[in-house]
């Protein structure tokens, strides 16, 4: 077996393992509350008595782990050459509110008007990347603190900028503010096809978003770029061992600048399914935490698109079960205790399994190594 | 040490079939050896003899496959280094490990702090550190800060540290890899004050004259075993190194002169001065042309890894470096590779190799920018694989295949990709520190026959080692590093390893040609 498959294979391995000893723990937990396990698992397998529930409640995890999937692309770019972007929070935000307000400023075209907003987004989220980048490679700040601190600034500013210079026309008796709302033009089209290809009938509220496809392209392209292109290579040296990396040519500080400023791009692009699917508007309740969330998400998926779409769907079918749990006299945190015993016991999982092949591939190595062996003791 | 007082008591440490394997490696083979006690026992031998897993043993830090070691006459059987501790064994590590923002004293205590109830007890740590300082001659001052000392004053603090917890043995790796001459004569000195106050040193080195000089009995390691047991006093250096080599060794010589008149790397003035001014590199000047192995010998620590990271890129300094007929100074460090620099570094785990990452993508690094390796904005993955195979084949890296983790592979395997890398895709010169440290036999061999061949197709070689007979025996002109200048130009058909370390050490000064 090719060493490529076998590690592949262990991984997927240790996740299942890893998943199932979180389920056990889970457990233990849900009775320490005095809740049954038996229902609440039934909670999170029940999707609906009617075929409209059904649908709908797919929709919902799907559209959950959309946003997901972006947020864990967006922290791994950075984890990938050790960079910890913490920020991702503070980022969407920032690239969310902007996008909302500039897509409400004018009417094109669907096609021209949600490419400017994507654009946007990705600027801003970008550009605020950009600020922790410059403070790192100019004065070594380090990033994990900087994008923390970032992240108050950007949440505050985006309550701020709600509220004051982006707010539009708040409504008779309504309690929250948001942006104006955008013009039909940038409203994304639902992808409720998709579900009724599969005998679904279309979900109740806005559906499936559109987004998702979207969402699918970035992840084979991030892919690409991560694991097919010199970038991505270079990316992948500057984490693994950056000395090796700068005695080979890869200038650490472009590095740092380009994955900061990508993963920050990235960033920019989660709160878009929900704005330009859903609420068609920034507002002060606009989904927060979905940037850290993202960090837990990227852990769990190896930082790997495929592994990511995987904890993404995970995630995204825990917390889908939060109405079923309430109705099943499950306390929902049982979701996040959940996630976090998920999380933990992957990353054990997998310091184990990576040990197992490493040791399996040292004694292939030896075996190699045997053809003439002991070169070392001739004497 | 007379016949007497060996009988009267047990040996201080005495090893019997040590033998420790690692994959596809005997570490160390049937290694015996006996350290009397009150004595400055030195265990010499090439880089990657086996050494320094010998003391790791000794200190707990590994475990033995077979074996007994007996401490005092008693059977010991270390877990940690902790039970090393325990029995009083202590040991200076080759690298420092201390804190510089803490004390001489706070470093000494640190891990073995005296005290009640969670205070530290100072006074009572600062009188036992005088009282040994004193009784050994190691003089510090307990209250200055560690990183304002300078290497033989840490070096000092390192020993206090073990004797503070009561260490009756102390192993010390390679403790003159650091030192200047005149520190390695205070060193010395403590040694004979530490033994004459009834302690043994076991003292790892591989520079011969220092051993003779210091040393009640040597035990020579060759290949991961003990093959003589020597009395320093009827030795000479040249029959120990022989010992050390063996004679079956393949010697590193180059036949006839392939040396042209087209210079390929010029340096000129190279100077990089530390933080406070101090000179690393002082005005460095050499030509090197096509055909040419230029050596440079030195004391581990005089400007070597500074001079070639500054060839390199990886370190600016001031000066001019030319390869071919352009100006190269102000370029980064991908470009001078782009130009056809190739580069062995010294440290492979740091600089050379993703030891996590297949050994094409190993081969793709450095190279990511230049075909094959590289196909417009992609990395070419199938023509990567293969040209690391072809690699593996015409270098005999011994591995299951391409997809393997550089990390599985034995150091002298890792050292033949590298070495099979970074000839690939024609380089015009070549930067090759220590290329074969830590390699096999045969390994070695095979990488000087390729440096040899590599010199015959016109490479112009720079090359820089702690092996001796490797640059006398390789290189066409050889110069001496020493504090960062370029001390002598010797011609190595002339020259000894003896006088060759005369000039390494500054005892001879000057240069034989102009």
């Amino acid at each position: 077996m090719p060493a490529g498959l076998f590690r592949a294979l262990l991984t997927v391995a240790g996740a299942v393992a890893a998943i199932v000893l979180a389920i056990g723990i889970s457990s233990v937990a849900i009775v320490a509350v005095g809740a049954s396990p038996a229902d609440a698992f039934a909670a999170f397998l029940n999707f609906g008595a009617t075929e409209k529930a059904v649908s709908t409640s797919i929709a919902d995890m799907l559209n959950r782990a959309v946003t997901l999937f972006i947020a864990g692309l967006a922290v791994a770019i950075g984890f990938r050459m050790n960079l910890f972007n913490i920020g991702v929070e503070g980022q969407y935000r920032i690239a969310a509110i902007c996008a909302a307000f500039v897509g409400s400023t004018f009417v094109a075209p669907a096609p021209i008007q949600i490419t400017v907003i994507i654009i946007v987004a990705a600027a801003a989220g970008g550009l605020y990347a950009l600020i922790p980048a410059v403070m790192k490679v100019t004065r070594g700040v380090n990033e994990v603190i900087s994008t923390i601190m970032l992240n108050y600034i950007a949440i505050n500013l985006a309550a701020f900028l709600v509220r004051g210079p982006f707010a539009g026309e708040r409504a008779e008796g309504q309690l929250t503010t948001s942006t104006p709302v955008l013009p039909e033009s940038a409203w994304f089209p639902n992808v409720n096809a998709l579900l009724e290809m599969f005998g679904l009938p279309a979900p109740r509220g806005d559906g499936l978003w559109g987004f998702l496809i979207v969402a699918i392209l970035l992840g084979v392209g991030i892919w690409l770029v991560l694991e097919r292109t010199r970038f991505g290579f270079e990316v992948k040296a500057s984490g693994l061992n950056a000395p090796a990396a700068l005695a080979s040519g890869v200038d650490p500080k472009r590095m740092v600048i380009s994955a900061m400023v990508l993963s920050g791009a990235v960033a920019g692009l989660i709160g878009l399914p929900e704005i330009l699917g859903d609420e068609h508007a920034f507002g002060s309740n606009f989904t927060p935490g979905l940037g850290f969330l993202g960090i837990a998400v990227a852990l769990l998926g190896r930082n790997k698109p495929a592994g990511i779409a995987v904890a993404a769907l995970l995630f995204g079918f825990l917390d889908r079960a939060q109405g079923p749990l309430q109705f099943a006299d499950v306390p929902p945190s049982v979701i996040t205790i959940m996630q976090g015993t998920i999380v933990l016991l992957v990353v054990i999982a997998n310091e184990i399994t990576s040990r197992i092949a490493l040791r399996r591939e040292e004694r292939r190595a030896a075996q190699a190594l045997g053809r003439n062996t002991p070169v070392e003791v001739a004497a | 040490m007379n016949a007497e007082t060996v009988a009267a008591v047990p040996p201080a440490v005495q090893l019997e079939g040590i033998t420790k394997r690692f994959p596809g490696v005997v570490a160390n083979h049937d290694v015996s050896l006996t350290v009397d006690a009150g004595t400055v026992h030195a265990i010499v031998g090439e880089n990657g003899a086996g050494k320094s897993t010998l003391m790791k043993i000794l200190y707990g830090m590994q475990k033995p496959d077979e074996g007994t070691i007996r401490v005092n006459g008693e059977e010991v059987a270390f877990r940690t280094p902790s039970d090393a501790i325990a029995v009083g064994i202590g040991m200076v590590h080759q690298h420092f490990m201390l804190a510089d923002n803490f004390t001489v004293l706070e470093n000494i205590v640190l891990g073995a702090e005296p005290g009640t109830a969670g205070v530290l007890d100072k006074a009572g740590a600062r009188r036992r550190i005088n009282e040994l300082a004193e009784r050994h001659g190691l003089r510090v001052d307990p209250d200055r800060l560690v990183e304002d000392l300078g290497v033989g004053d840490r070096q000092r603090v390192e020993i206090l540290k073990v004797l503070y917890r009561g260490a009756r043995i102390l192993i010390l790796d390679e403790p003159t890899a650091v030192l200047v001459p005149q520190e390695v004569d205070e060193l010395f000195d403590n040694l004979r004050e530490l033994k004459a106050g009834g302690l043994t040193v076991i003292f790892i080195s591989h520079k011969l004259d220092e051993v003779l000089s210091i040393a009640d009995a040597i035990t020579v390691i060759r290949r991961g075993t003990t093959v003589a047991g020597v009395d320093p006093a009827g030795t000479t250096a040249r029959q120990l190194a022989e010992l050390m080599v063996g004679n079956e060794l393949p010697t590193p010589e180059t036949r006839e002169s392939t040396v042209t008149d087209t210079v390929m790397l010029k340096v000129s003035g190279l100077t990089l001065e530390a933080q406070g001014g101090r000179r690393l590199l002082d005005e460095v000047s050499f030509e090197i042309r096509k055909g040419e192995i230029v050596g440079i010998a030195g004391v581990e620590g005089n400007g070597q890894s500074e001079l070639i990271e500054a060839i390199m890129g990886i370190r600016q300094a001031r000066g001019g470096l030319t390869l071919g007929a352009e100006d190269i100074s102000a370029w980064p460090t991908l470009r001078r590779r782009e130009a056809g620099i190739g580069y062995i570094p010294e440290d492979r785990h740091r600089q050379g190799l993703l030891l996590e990452a297949s050994l094409w993508e190993n081969r793709v690094l450095g190279h990511q920018t230049r075909p094959p390796a590289r196909r417009g904005f992609w990395i070419n993955r199938r023509v990567s694989r293969a040209d690391t195979q072809r690699i593996v084949e015409a270098y005999d890296v011994r591995t299951p295949g391409v997809d393997t983790l550089a990390l599985a592979l034995s150091g002298g395997n890792q050292q033949k990709l590298i070495v099979g890398r970074e000839m690939s895709g024609e380089p015009k010169v070549l930067i090759a520190a220590h290329p074969t440290r830590g390699v096999d036999v045969g390994a070695q061999a095979a990488i000087w026959e390729h440096l040899r061949n590599a010199r015959a197709a016109g490479l112009a070689v720079l090359l820089i080692s702690a092996d001796l007979d490797e640059l006398i025996g390789l290189s066409d002109t050889l110069y001496v590093i020493y504090r960062g200048r370029l001390a002598a130009r010797l011609d190595p058909s002339g020259v000894t390893p003896e006088r060759l370390g005369g000039y390494m050490t500054g005892a001879i000064t000057g240069t034989e040609e102009a």
